[in-house]
């Protein structure tokens, strides 16, 4: 059993990874998201919002088969000399990128439907690019949508439990994040480390949500 | 010249326009709104895409296939909105598309802002800003592009009356100061009559008439008067008294007078219409 601060740092590394990924990823999905006519973008916007109502040994069985050593998905990598992601780090990045997509897609989408067509068409007039005018006229205007969807992913994949287990499998130092040593320490029946960890858990979200609702009544004031 | 063909639907709406002006002056875009005047201006801009051909001075912006999309045509538009970007200062606002052309906070900035009395506006941040300031701002973003043509959507709509009087001297001063054709959508008879060196009379997506600003001849006093006294009775006293002094072009005033007699379907209620 490897010591708490390896085990926290571990998972605020992995949260920290995930959120970054899904920042490069959630964006331009959602910026698609949000301006496609097209009716089939809602079939990607449902799959995107899967992770939500799914249960998540559902998504870590399908995870390990996806990233075990005899998936399809694996014979690139395995060219590499990858064989398998399964209870790996890595393994355990991609997972946590899907679990925790649409909590990063939807304040995005949001906040981009909420800027609407009028500023982009004014940056294009004025000679803007689209690249040009989505950097600098649609993410500066959005930017509250992205501290709160960088917010929700992190907190979200710190909380992750299911998934985490799945593919994961608590290999020490390796996929062994808080919510696994809670589920470890209660069968050891070590209450008294489980509490710390339990009750840090529950300030951190509590800390985390309130600060959001903060943030949101203060974003969403009519600017004086 | 400019020259414009445009022709398609919008849902249940129809464009259908041909139209051939100077490449230089004020043309204004008059009617009832829902006509096309707004339609038509963001054909011109690139925003909106019917089938036509489009040409201003030498440049070909549209030809069958073959279409420039607004951020290659240098156009400068102001909205009837004014569209400022909320995230950066009246400065910033105005640099966007002037950065863009590959200029900077030049002579010619100082001179832009002098024009519209920005000058104590500059820092301050775009969401910050009366009715009146926003549409000088925008104004002067799009003048600050060095755009081929200048395109401005009821950039007065949605202000009050004494906004308006803030603002008009500004937008009659472009008729001397822009280097660039502009045009001016409105429904308002006043603001035609004022700022316009032309004037397109449209209706249902239609040109239906168009008029020169005409040059002063002997015949121009008992003209004068006898379109005061039409104007009293149709209750245009504002133009009415424009006349008075002096300051409206004669054909601009009487399109208008035509406009005002056909049943008054000049839309009474502009701030509703957005």
């Amino acid at each position: 059993m490897s010591s708490l601060a390896a085990i926290v740092w571990l998972t605020l590394k992995l949260a920290g990874v995930t959120t970054a990924i899904l920042l490069l990823v959630a964006t331009p999905l959602a910026w698609w998201l949000a301006r496609s006519r097209a009716w089939w973008s809602e079939v990607v916007g449902a799959l995107v919002a899967l992770p939500i109502v799914l249960p998540p040994t559902v998504l870590g069985f399908y995870l390990l088969l996806a990233l075990g050593p005899d998936s399809v998905l694996m014979a690139p990598l395995q060219a590499l000399g990858v064989r398998t992601l399964a209870f790996t780090f890595e393994g355990l990045v991609i997972g946590s990128v899907v679990y925790s997509l649409p909590f990063a897609v939807q304040p995005l989408r949001n906040a981009f439907q909420a800027i609407g067509e009028r500023p982009l068409e004014a940056a294009a007039t004025l000679g803007a690019a689209p690249l040009d005018a989505f950097l600098s006229v649609a993410v500066p205007l959005a930017r509250p949508g992205f501290v709160v969807a960088a917010v929700l992913a992190f907190a979200h994949t710190v909380g992750e439990f299911g998934v985490v287990l799945m593919i994961g499998g608590g290999v020490p130092g390796e996929t062994e994040v808080l919510s696994i040593e809670i589920y470890k320490l209660v069968e050891a029946m070590d209450w008294g480390r489980a509490h710390l960890i339990a009750g840090g858990l529950l300030a951190f979200a509590f800390a985390v949500l309130l600060s959001l609702l903060l943030f949101d009544r203060r974003a969403g004031r009519p600017r004086p | 010249m400019i020259e414009a063909r445009f022709e398609g639907r919008l849902g249940d709406f129809t464009l259908d326009v041909t139209l051939s002006t100077p490449a230089a002056g004020v043309t204004v875009l008059f009617g009832p709104s829902g006509c096309g005047k707004t339609t038509l201006l963001r054909c011109l801009a690139g925003l909106t895409r019917l089938s036509g051909r489009l040409q201003v001075g030498d440049e070909v912006w549209q030809d069958g296939l073959a279409f420039t999309p607004p951020h290659r045509r240098r156009v400068g538009y102001v909205f009837q909105d004014a569209a400022l970007f909320e995230h950066l200062s009246v400065r910033g606002n105005l640099l966007y598309g002037r950065k863009r052309a590959g200029l900077g906070a030049d002579d010619e900035f100082d001179r832009v802002v002098h024009l519209l009395g920005l000058e104590a506006l500059l820092q301050r941040g775009a969401g910050k800003l009366s009715g009146g300031e926003r549409q000088r701002v925008a104004i002067g973003r799009a003048l600050l592009s060095e755009p081929r043509l200048l395109l401005m959507d009821e950039p007065l709509a949605g202000v009050d009356a004494a906004r308006k009087a803030e603002v008009l001297p500004y937008i009659e001063a472009l008729r001397r100061e822009a280097h660039a054709p502009v045009f001016y959508v409105t429904h308002d008879v006043t603001e035609a009559a004022r700022v316009g060196d032309r004037i397109l009379l449209m209706r249902e997506g239609r040109l239906v008439e168009a008029a020169e600003r005409a040059a002063p001849d002997a015949a121009e006093a008992d003209e004068r008067r006898w379109l005061r006294e039409r104007l009293r009775r149709l209750g245009g006293e504002e133009l009415a008294a424009e006349l008075a002094l002096g300051g409206t072009p004669l054909t601009v005033a009487r399109l208008a007078v035509e406009a005002l007699r056909d049943g008054r379907n000049i839309d009474e209620t502009p701030q509703n219409s957005r």
